[in-house]
């Protein structure tokens, strides 16, 4: 028994540290948003200035507002398709061409984003389509529906199938019987679905360096840009802003998951 | 019994509009990497002179064939920088996968032994920092470990170090980097395996006398293989061709391919070079690739 809870003080220990790794760096910078001095690293007390001088930095702003609506965009169309690819994956049995669907859905949740950036770009080019918002759009709809099947077809999977048949020995047709029984059980998942999705592509700075055009960078690419000259609180203040909107985004999934059942979502990889 | 086989058929039709969307914008376009890759770099806008025009007939194809530019690769064998960054790529990712798999073993393992109700928060506060921006979580970094940043600053108060320790710009600063990013993708697939784990099998191994050492090696090691793999892969394939953090992290005197690609084409305008080491990425990591989507895969179809 004595040997149990060694063991367990030994992994609460190793849970504490690797938390603490995960979460402390994030914590300084949020800390040091709030700095009223302009040398990062010494402590000037608590302030707004940045985030007033933010407000002030028109390129940052156009950027952070091209990111919003990229990441709406490309986030609903990928629900859309990554719920269609999920349902015919979990509920359509085999057929032609599956292990190619699974395949081309799967690959791009590891494939390293410079292969992927740059085969858009080179499609795009090849199309000669105007590169700007809308490349961007498409190109992280391609990537955020991959993750947004598997969140679903994971929930999906875990899904009993005898409320399905009820329904259509009830007499519904198999379209009103989805409608009417699955789709409300996985909208817990196809909710967070969006939700990944759209933080995904709030993120990305590759895929959309690539696919992007002259004069309508992201906000990752801005960030990039101006963390490559260094440190900046303004820097510091605008990473806050962009936690704080994605902590609301977490919140909201997190909820939406604690609507649907624990079940079966250890098989997503998220 | 006749119900499951009605509703197979309309759920095949919902694959036509992501299959469609996938093979135009994903499958596709691997037609034009390969394309440019065989073609010559111009001074253009798109700059490079594409080796053959499928207008232009089937003459003009067997032609271009006969000439088809393997300059491009043969350039990345011959050229050393290419060839070093393709074999520290590697040499980085599996370096960084040892490490993570050895940090993340004991975390994730720490979680599957949590009570019940526990589990379920420390699984959300590891999948959280996945949610915050990658570029944010580089740049936390940068705070920490620059001249004069926090890490040097409580170094010196303690009198480890009598002056600032390079900590930016170093191959440490960057495997800290790709731990700290990777470490989610690693302890979630591992964590779901042993979360799944009858610990009576532990139980069992150490009441016949088994010492805990011998209980973890032959019995839950074994066991949780399949999370192993699905994490090594999940952390291993994107972490070969990474960008961002040895971009941001890493000194800038041997690059890694991820790199290498992007300076070739941003910097250098050179899109066949580049299409050219895209597709030797894409050939050294097609085998952890079809396994990582048969792993996946399985996993997904296991529910049913």
């Amino acid at each position: 028994m004595r040997r149990h809870a060694r063991l367990s003080r030994c992994n609460i220990a190793s849970l504490a540290l690797g938390l603490a790794f995960l979460y402390l760096p994030i914590l300084m910078l949020v800390i040091y948003s709030f700095n009223a001095s302009r040398l990062v690293t010494v402590w000037g007390g608590w302030s707004l200035r940045w985030y007033r001088e933010l407000f002030n930095d028109r390129a940052m702003i156009e950027a952070a507002w091209m990111s919003l609506r990229v990441a709406v965009c490309s986030a609903t169309i990928a629900t859309l398709l990554g719920t269609l690819a999920a349902v015919a994956l979990s509920r359509g049995e085999r057929f032609r061409g599956r292990t190619l669907f699974s395949g081309m859905l799967y690959a791009p949740l590891v494939m390293p984003e410079v292969i992927t950036g740059l085969s858009l770009l080179l499609l795009f080019v090849a199309l000669n389509a105007e590169r700007g918002f809308w490349t961007v759009t498409i190109a992280h709809t391609t990537l955020t529906m991959c993750f947004v099947a598997v969140v679903v077809q994971s929930r999906l999977g875990s899904l009993d199938r005898s409320l399905e048949e009820a329904a259509m020995d009830l007499g519904c047709d198999p379209v009103r019987a989805f409608v009417a029984v699955t789709l409300p059980l996985i909208a817990p998942a196809i909710v967070a679905g969006w939700m990944l999705a759209f933080t995904l592509s709030l993120d990305d700075l590759v895929i959309a360096s690539f696919t992007t055009g002259p004069g309508s960078a992201t906000l990752p690419i801005r960030i990039y840009s101006e963390v490559r000259l260094g440190v900046k609180p303004e820097i510091n203040a605008i990473c806050t802003l962009v936690i704080a909107l994605i902590a609301v985004v977490i919140v909201i999934a997190s909820l939406a998951s604690k609507l649907s059942s624990s079940q079966g979502e250890s098989a997503a990889p998220l | 019994m006749s119900a499951r086989r009605i509703f197979t058929r309309p759920a095949r039709f919902a694959a036509i509009a992501p299959y469609v969307w996938m093979v135009l914008f994903f499958l596709v376009p691997f037609g034009f990497v390969l394309k440019i890759s065989l073609s010559q770099t111009a001074i253009a806008q798109p700059p490079y002179e594409p080796v053959f025009d499928l207008a232009a007939g089937w003459t003009a194809i067997k032609a271009a064939f006969a000439a088809l530019a393997i300059d491009n690769f043969k350039l990345l064998v011959s050229d050393e920088l290419y060839v070093f960054a393709y074999v520290r790529s590697l040499t980085v990712a599996v370096t960084a996968t040892a490490i993570l798999l050895v940090i993340g073993y004991p975390i994730a393992y720490g979680m599957a032994r949590l009570p019940r109700r526990w589990q379920a928060v420390a699984m959300v506060l590891v999948i959280v920092p996945f949610w915050t921006s990658f570029l944010i979580r580089i740049y936390a970094w940068i705070n920490i470990l620059q001249h004069d940043g926090l890490l040097n600053q409580i170094l010196l108060a303690l009198h480890l170090v009598s002056q600032p320790v390079v900590w930016l710009s170093t191959d440490s600063a960057m495997y800290l980097g790709i731990v700290y990013s990777y470490l989610p993708f690693m302890i979630l697939p591992l964590y779901a395996t042993l979360a799944k784990m009858e610990p009576a099998l532990e139980e069992a191994a150490a009441d016949l006398g088994a010492p805990p050492l011998k209980v973890f090696w032959l019995v839950t090691f074994p066991l949780s293989l399949p999370g192993v793999g699905a994490g090594v892969l999940l952390c291993f394939i994107p972490i070969v061709g990474e960008f961002v953090i040895p971009d941001l992290l890493a000194g800038s005197n041997s690059l890694m391919i991820g790199q290498t690609l992007w300076l070739e084409f941003f910097t250098n305008k050179d899109w066949p070079v580049a299409s050219a080491a895209a597709i030797v990425l894409l050939v050294v990591l097609l085998a952890p690739l079809l396994l990582y989507e048969r792993l996946q895969r399985r996993q997904l179809e296991q529910g049913r």
